[in-house]
C-alpha cells in the first residue's frame, strides 16, 4: 500500500461577501498518495482552484469559510498556525499558477525570485553558491543558467511558465499543485512543458495535483482523475476508469467527452451540454447536476445523491447506482 | 468557377518597430470561395489575426492585393468601405473585451444598424434587435442586461447578433471559442455553422486549436511567422500532413483517449524564433528536424505537391508541380 501524502476529508468552502453566499466547494473528499499525479477536471466555477487554495491555506481571509479537515502528513493545514504554513509552503507544497503573464515580478531578476525560495527555506548561504543552486534549477527546466540575469519580459511566455515552475520546485516539494500550468500556451510549447514536468516528476518522485479542464492533457499526465461539478467530485476513478467509455459515467462525464470535437471521429454536429452551470450563490436543490441533466427524473430533485462504488470507481448519481442495482439482479438471475 | 468572396493576392502586413521590420504577415495569397470556411491554424504571434484584420482593412495592408467579390478593397478610401462593411464583419476573441461595458445588449446589437442608417425609426430597429437575438438564442430577458451581468457564452452571442446584424456575406472569426468553456463552446460551434447554412456565410476562422478547426472548416491553412506554409483540404491535412511543421503541431496535440499516457513527445525543440528582420530562408528551420543548409539559406516557395495540397518547404523540391 503506497504512502498517503494529502488527504481531503469532506472539505466546505463558502464565499460570503455581503448577504451574498457563494458555494464554491461542497463536500468533496479526496485521497493523494506519494508519487500519484491527479488530475482535477472541471469548468470554469466547478471550485478547483478553491480546492487547490485551500490545500495551501491560502483562501481569502476574510471573505471564506473552510470546513473539514485536509491532512498533509496526517496534520490539519486548515488548523495550522501561520508560522507553520510558511514552513510548508514552497517547501513540501508548492503550487504553479495558471497565468505566467502575471505571476512573476515584473521588477525583480528571474534569479532573485528563485533564490528567495531557496534562501527563506534552505537557511542563509553565500551569494555564489546560491547563485549556482538558482542556476541549476533553471537548467532542470531548460533555461541556461546564464539568463538567471534577466527580467522577466525578457522570457516569452513559455520560458515564463518554466521559471514558474523551476520556483515551485526549487525546494523538490512532495506535493505540487499545478493550476491550469498550459492554458495560457501554445500546444508546441505546452508539449514541451508537459514533458518536462513528466521528467521532473520522476526524478523527484513528487506528487502532483493537476488541475485542468483539457481530457487530452489528463489522459497524457495522470494516474487518477477527479471530475468537479458545481464544487462537488461527481466522478472519481483511475484513468482507465473515467476514459473507458464502456463503463459507466457520470451524465456530466459523458457530456464533457461528447462536447469536444475528437480528432480521430468524424461528427457531423457537437453534442453541447445543454444550459450553463450553476450560480454557486444559488445551487440547484438534490443532484447539482439535475437542471442539465437528460436523464434527471423527479428523485433527482431533491434529496441527497448516491454515491456508487466499485473499486476505486465512484460516481455519485442515482441513475447510475439504479443501473448498478439492475445488473446486479440480472446477474443473480 | 464563381469568383471568390475573398481572394489574396501577395498580402504583406509589416508593422514598425525599433528594431526594424516585423513581417507579421509576408506574401500570404489563397482563394476562399463562398459558403466555405478556412481555417487558419497557427501559434501566438504567427500573424493570423493580423491577416484576418488586414483583410477587412482595419490595418492597412503594406502591398499586395485583397479582393472582395473580384473587386479589389485594400486601397478604398473610407466613404466607399462603408457601404462594404455592411458585407464583412468580425467576431472577437474575448468577448468580455469587445463589448462595450456602458451599454446594454440591446443597444449593442443595434449599433452597426444605426451607424449604417439602415433602419430609421426606433420600432423598426428593436424589431430586427429582437429577430437577431431570437436568431442567436439569447432570451428576450436579456434585452435590457449588461455585457457584466452574462456568462462568456451569451457575450460571445451578443457578439455574433452584432456581426449578423448587417446580413453579412463573409465574417472573420477570430479565435471565437477560445475564451469559452467545452460545453458552451460546443454550443457557439453548433450555432455558427447553423447560422452558416441558413445564411449562407464565409468564414475565415482563426484558432489555435485543431480539433476545432478540424471540425468546422472546409480547407485549412497552417501559418508560421507570417507566412502560410501548408494549404489543404480538411481531411487530407489530418490524414497526410507534410510539412514538418504542421506534423509537429498534430502530434503535440494531447488525445482525450486511453493509451495515450506519457504520449507527448517534445517533438519540437526551441520557440518561435523573431518576427522583426527575419533572415533569409526558411522561417522553420531552426526548429525543423530535417533542415538542411539549403533550408537556411533559400526561402521556400509554396508549391502545389498534390491536388489542391499545397507546401512550402524543400523537401518537396523533387515533387512534381500537380498540374491539374
Amino acid at each position: 500500500m503506497s504512502e498517503k501524502l494529502l488527504e481531503i476529508k469532506d472539505l466546505k468552502v463558502r464565499y460570503v461577501v455581503g448577504k451574498e453566499v457563494s458555494e464554491a466547494v461542497n463536500g468533496i473528499s479526496l485521497t493523494l498518495n506519494k508519487g500519484e499525479t491527479l488530475g482535477l477536471v472541471g469548468e470554469t466555477g466547478a471550485g478547483k482552484t478553491t480546492t487547490a487554495l485551500s490545500i495551501m491555506n491560502m483562501l481569502p481571509q476574510y471573505v471564506s469559510r473552510a470546513e473539514g479537515e485536509i491532512l498533509f502528513h496526517g496534520k490539519n493545514v486548515l488548523k495550522m498556525k501561520n508560522h507553520e504554513l510558511r514552513k510548508i509552503r514552497g517547501k513540501q507544497i508548492s503550487m504553479v499558477f495558471q497565468d505566467p503573464m502575471t505571476s512573476l515580478n515584473p521588477v525583480y531578476r528571474v534569479g532573485e525570485q528563485i533564490g528567495e525560495v531557496l534562501s527563506l527555506h534552505e537557511g542563509k548561504m553565500p551569494k555564489e553558491e546560491l547563485r549556482k543552486r538558482v542556476g541549476e534549477i533553471l537548467e532542470m527546466v531548460g533555461i541556461p543558467a546564464a539568463r538567471q540575469d534577466e527580467y522577466p519580459h525578457q522570457f516569452s511566455g513559455g520560458m515564463k511558465q518554466r521559471v514558474i515552475i523551476a520556483i515551485a520546485i526549487a525546494c523538490r516539494p512532495e506535493l505540487l499543485i499545478a493550476d491550469e500550468p498550459t492554458t495560457a500556451l501554445d500546444v508546441t510549447i505546452q508539449a514541451q512543458v508537459l514533458d518536462m514536468m513528466q521528467e521532473l516528476r520522476d526524478s523527484l518522485n513528487s506528487s502532483i495535483l493537476m488541475i485542468t479542464h483539457d481530457l487530452g492533457i489528463v489522459a497524457s499526465f495522470c494516474d487518477k482523475v477527479a471530475i468537479m461539478y458545481a464544487g462537488e467530485i461527481v466522478e472519481y476513478g483511475t484513468l482507465e476508469d473515467i476514459f473507458d467509455r464502456t463503463k459507466a459515467h457520470h451524465p456530466y462525464t459523458e457530456g464533457l467527452f461528447n462536447a469536444i470535437p475528437n480528432l480521430n471521429v468524424i461528427t457531423p454536429r457537437l453534442n453541447p451540454i445543454h444550459g450553463l452551470t450553476p450560480d454557486p450563490t444559488e445551487l440547484p436543490k438534490g443532484c447539482k447536476f439535475h437542471p442539465r441533466c437528460p436523464y434527471a427524473t423527479d428523485a433527482c430533485k431533491e434529496g441527497a445523491v448516491p454515491v456508487l462504488t466499485e473499486g476505486e470507481h465512484s460516481i455519485m448519481c442515482r441513475r447510475v447506482k439504479d443501473r448498478f442495482k439492475q445488473a446486479e439482479k440480472e446477474e443473480q438471475a | 468557377m464563381s469568383v471568390p468572396v475573398i481572394e489574396c493576392i501577395e498580402l504583406k502586413k509589416y508593422f514598425d518597430t525599433p528594431f526594424g521590420k516585423l513581417h507579421a504577415v509576408d506574401n500570404v495569397s489563397f482563394k476562399l470561395e463562398a459558403h466555405k470556411t478556412l481555417g487558419i491554424v497557427g501559434e501566438s504571434g504567427c500573424g493570423k489575426s493580423t491577416l484576418g484584420r488586414t483583410i477587412l482593412g482595419l490595418h492597412k495592408a503594406t502591398s499586395g492585393k485583397v479582393l472582395f467579390d473580384g473587386r479589389e478593397i485594400q486601397d478604398l478610401p473610407a466613404k466607399q468601405m462603408k457601404p462594404l462593411r455592411k458585407e464583412m464583419q468580425i467576431i472577437f476573441q474575448d468577448p468580455y473585451s469587445s463589448l462595450n461595458p456602458r451599454d446594454t445588449v440591446s443597444q449593442i446589437i443595434a449599433q452597426p444598424i444605426r451607424i449604417q442608417g439602415i433602419l430609421k425609426t426606433p420600432s423598426e430597429i428593436d424589431a430586427r434587435v429582437q429577430e437577431l437575438m431570437d436568431i442567436v438564442g439569447l432570451g428576450k430577458r436579456f434585452a435590457n442586461t449588461y455585457p457584466h451581468e452574462m456568462d462568456g457564452g451569451r457575450r460571445q452571442r451578443v457578439g455574433i447578433a452584432r456581426a449578423l446584424a448587417m446580413n453579412p456575406k463573409f465574417i472573420v472569426c477570430d479565435e471565437p471559442v477560445s475564451a469559452l468553456d467545452v460545453s458552451i463552446q460546443a454550443q457557439i460551434l453548433n450555432l455558427m455553422m447553423d447560422l452558416q447554412d441558413q445564411m449562407g456565410l464565409t468564414y475565415l476562422f482563426i484558432t489555435h486549436n485543431l480539433a476545432v478547426v478540424k471540425h468546422i472548416s472546409d480547407d485549412i491553412a497552417v501559418m508560421y511567422l507570417g507566412q502560410m506554409v501548408e494549404k489543404s483540404e480538411t481531411e487530407a491535412l489530418f490524414k497526410d500532413p507534410l510539412h514538418p511543421y504542421t506534423q509537429a503541431l498534430l502530434k503535440a496535440i494531447p488525445i482525450p483517449e486511453i493509451g495515450h499516457r506519457n504520449s507527448i513527445k517534445n517533438v519540437l525543440k526551441g520557440e518561435v524564433t523573431s518576427p522583426i528582420e527575419p533572415k533569409p530562408g526558411c522561417r522553420f528551420a531552426p526548429r525543423c528536424p530535417y533542415a538542411t543548409d539549403a533550408c537556411r539559406s533559400v526561402e521556400p516557395q509554396l508549391k502545389e505537391v498534390k491536388k489542391g495540397h499545397f507546401v512550402a518547404c524543400h523537401l518537396f523540391d523533387d515533387a512534381k508541380e500537380c498540374t491539374e
